[in-house]
């Protein structure tokens, strides 16, 4: 089948650093080391694989786990027309990855998303900036330790 | 502190901020210029006006709980948030919606599209002076919201599509309103497409006006109608089928150049194409095998006569619940227990029907996706919706996050309009159909 | 207002009440409206300001973007702890006599999001003069809304002598 092509492709190419491929309710996910990300986008870019769009990042924290975070990159060919879930595990203590914005214009914000939210860091982003919060928040709002109704109003409210 | 473009710009350069609050900027975005006379040399985009933590509030209630909160993500097509999210869930759970609620959903999905499109070239077309145009498009919008009210209850927030099927059946009445809403939308289209199409000056500011081409567009992640705008054939719907959409006619209509005017004919030819399907699943939908029945004995009448058996009779149910009586259920929602609300009748009068009533309300039961992970895509009005959902097994989403069409679109706009002038900005951002609740979430 | 009638006012009272009332009615009939629009319930505002739900024929039709040329300010829609400083310095550059009404249940108490990031209520950042609930309120609901405001201007102390508001 044309999905699990992908992944025996890349278990060939990358033997060591891909840690766990599988087909996941119909997804083909692969589970990949952090200094290996920027080698598989690249490839998985080319023509020959022609996975032309970046189609989301985000993370998921896994508190309690360790390592903690997870990078989940989801990609598309139009050509093939198929996914493939790109998935990075990244602990508190190390957290930062190696940007796609070189590949991918619209990794710039959606990394921007990920720093503000989680406070992962990336290696080579132009503008690491928050995106959604403002200037003077503390804190990364999705993780599991920061409360959901934590206030820190940037104006004095009235009462 | 400083913004970007704060410390980058040049000294003799105009900084012009169009402020969050602007008329023209759908709400909640902030556009920086700097500008050299009318000239834009540089700008920046600030966003998360309208950050809502919809994320973490989600991973804070039951997936039944959370319905509400979808429909207020792109609040132009509410019904396809709900869609797009209850389909994910349902890869999780892997079950099988009946068919006349697949039907149902696609009608409504399309209505929803409808006035997704409807609005925002009325707003592109207000901002660029054409009032005429909005009034015409509220006025076709109206009639689509009254379609929906009908079956759903609610104008716009609607939290109609549910997990396992749809809320309730369509009301009898459905085909009278569904043509009016059809004609009524027809003949506005008819109109617009006079007073827009060759018009001077609505070419002028849309023609070769923010154009991109395929390559950088697919590399900034764009999908729907301002991806086919630039001539790139990719629809969830024809490339990834859902529902029933695999059985009907449609086309998908694609512009050449990527500027703002193929954004607004690309638009308003898929308008006619959805109005094509929703004929033709109007008239395919599989009929329900009994009509609606009237009259019955009160709820607490039955409740207590179901002390000694069952009442066979009929229970005069409120007249909020009317489409969701206990024989249609098996035409709306998937059999299997414990996904939907169970039918009133069975609340009222059986033991088991009480406590999967309760089961399904309290914390701790309910739906409870197996352990994993799922992503699912339907087609919104902006692009590909797209759900990415974590589970651990409990009856709260572990993580849930959406892939936002209209985050990647807006992500372009600084590339879009840089060496354009100020008046460039407004058709351009126009078309791109920003909507706060989903760029921000 | 009744009571002054039963006791004879001297003459120079009468005249200012009824010079209120005109004032009021002239005001009430002719508002300028800024719509702060953020959220879902714009939608159902442009609704109500299009043909269907008529908001021109109460005279409030016009919207003007300016907030110097303004008097009432209608918030539509979630504030969220970003957008605060930005509806208060809005708020601000009002001239006096003004009006606020919160529009939908997010303006009213933070509607469903009770987190990190709404406002809850925007009476926390400006007085609020009319609560419309409902998420979002439907256009009749607003109309409703916007009668009571009416009847509100129709009766206080109009500020013609350039005494300030009592915020």
């Amino acid at each position: 089948m044309e999905e699990k092509e992908i992944l025996k492709r890349l278990r060939f190419k990358f033997p060591v650093e891909v840690e766990d491929s599988a087909v996941s309710l119909g997804d083909d996910v692969i589970v990949i080391a952090k200094d290996a990300l920027l080698p598989v986008a690249t490839f998985l870019k080319e023509k020959a694989q022609d996975y032309a769009m970046l189609l989301d990042l985000t993370c998921v924290d896994f508190r309690g786990k360790e390592p903690r975070f997870e990078m989940v990159y989801h990609l598309f060919s139009l050509s093939r027309n198929i996914r493939l879930r790109l998935k990075v595990r990244l602990s508190e203590q190390d957290l930062w990855i190696d940007s796609l914005t070189g590949l991918w214009k619209n990794a710039n914000w959606l990394e921007r998303e990920v720093f503000d939210m989680f406070g992962v860091r990336f290696e080579g982003h132009p503008d690491l900036r928050r995106l959604f919060m403002y200037d003077g928040f503390e804190g990364y709002p999705l993780r599991k330790d920061y409360p959901l109704r934590k206030r820190q109003p940037p104006t004095r409210l009235r009462d | 502190m400083p913004t970007r473009i704060e410390k980058e710009a040049r000294p003799d350069s105009l900084l012009l901020n169009m402020g969050p609050s602007h008329p023209a900027m759908h709400g909640t975005i902030r556009i920086m210029l700097e500008l050299d006379g009318e000239r834009i040399l540089n700008s920046e985009l600030e966003v998360g006006y309208l950050h809502r933590g919809f994320e973490k509030t989600c991973e804070n209630r039951t997936y039944f709980n959370l319905l509400p909160y979808t429909d207020r993500l792109n609040y132009v097509s509410p019904l396809i948030n709900n869609l797009g999210y209850v389909m994910t869930v349902e890869k999780m759970l892997g079950i099988e919606v009946p068919e006349r609620a697949q039907y149902i959903r696609v009608l409504m999905s399309e209505l929803s599209r409808i006035s997704d499109h409807l609005t925002c070239l009325a707003a592109m077309a207000m901002e660029c002076g054409a009032f005429t145009v909005f009034l015409y498009k509220m006025r076709a919008r109206e009639f689509i919201w009254d379609v929906i009210e009908q079956t759903t209850g609610a104008r716009m927030t609607t939290s109609y599509i549910r997990i396992g099927g749809v809320k309730a059946d369509l009301h009898p009445n459905f085909d009278t309103v569904l043509k009016k809403a059809v004609d009524e939308t027809r003949d506005v289209l008819k109109d617009v497409h006079g007073l827009l199409d060759k018009n001077k000056i609505f070419l002028n500011r849309t023609r070769d006006v923010g154009n991109i081409s395929a390559e950088d567009a697919i590399n900034f992640g764009w999908t729907g109608p301002c991806l086919r705008s630039a001539g790139v054939y990719y629809d969830v719907r024809k490339a990834h089928p859902y529902l029933i959409y695999d059985r009907l006619k449609w086309d998908v209509p694609l512009g050449e150049r990527g500027d703002n005017f193929d954004r607004y004919m690309v638009r308003m030819k898929e308008m006619d194409q959805s109005l094509r399907i929703i004929e033709q699943a109007a008239v395919r939908i599989p009929q329900t095998a009994r009509s609606h029945i009237s009259g019955g004995i009160e709820p607490a009448e039955a409740i207590r006569a179901s002390r000694r058996r069952k009442p066979r009779e009929n229970i005069n149910l409120s007249p909020n619940l009317e489409g969701s009586e206990e024989f249609r259920y098996r035409d709306i929602t998937a059999s299997q227990k414990g996904l939907a609300v169970p039918p009133k009748e069975n609340t009222y009068t059986t033991i088991e029907g009480l406590i999967e009533h309760f089961k399904f309300f309290m914390s701790g039961h309910g739906i409870q996706p197996p352990k994993g992970e799922a992503y699912f895509a339907v087609e919104g009005g902006n692009g590909e919706l797209g759900f990415y959902i974590v589970s651990d097994g409990t009856d709260r989403p572990y993580r849930l996050h959406l892939r936002a069409p209209c985050f990647h679109i807006v992500s372009a706009l600084e590339f879009l309009i840089k060496g354009r002038y100020v008046a460039d900005v407004i058709p351009t951002f126009g078309s791109m159909n920003m909507i706060g609740g989903e760029l921000d979430r | 207002m009744s009571g002054d009638k039963k006791k004879r006012p001297p003459a120079g009272q009468f005249i200012t009440t009824q010079f209120n009332s005109l004032l009021g009615w002239a005001r009430k009939f002719s508002l300028f409206q800024y719509p702060f629009i953020t959220a879902c319930c714009g939608m159902e505002y442009m609704s109500m300001v299009c043909a269907h739900y008529d908001f021109d024929r109460f005279g409030a039709g016009w919207t003007r973007f300016s907030p110097r040329q303004s008097d009432m300010l209608f918030v539509v829609g979630t504030i969220s702890q970003k957008e605060a400083p930005v509806l208060r310095t809005v708020y601000e550059q009002m001239t006096e006599p003004k009006w606020v009404v919160a529009f939908g249940t997010c303006t009213v108490s933070g509607g469903i999001y009770d987190n990190y990031a709404v406002v809850q209520g925007i009476d926390k950042i400006i007085p609020v003069d009319i609560y419309i609930p409902g998420c979002p309120p439907r256009p009749e609901t607003v109309l409703e809304g916007f009668l009571k405001l009416q009847e509100k201007i129709q009766h206080q102390e109009q500020e013609w002598r350039w005494k300030k508001k009592k915020s």
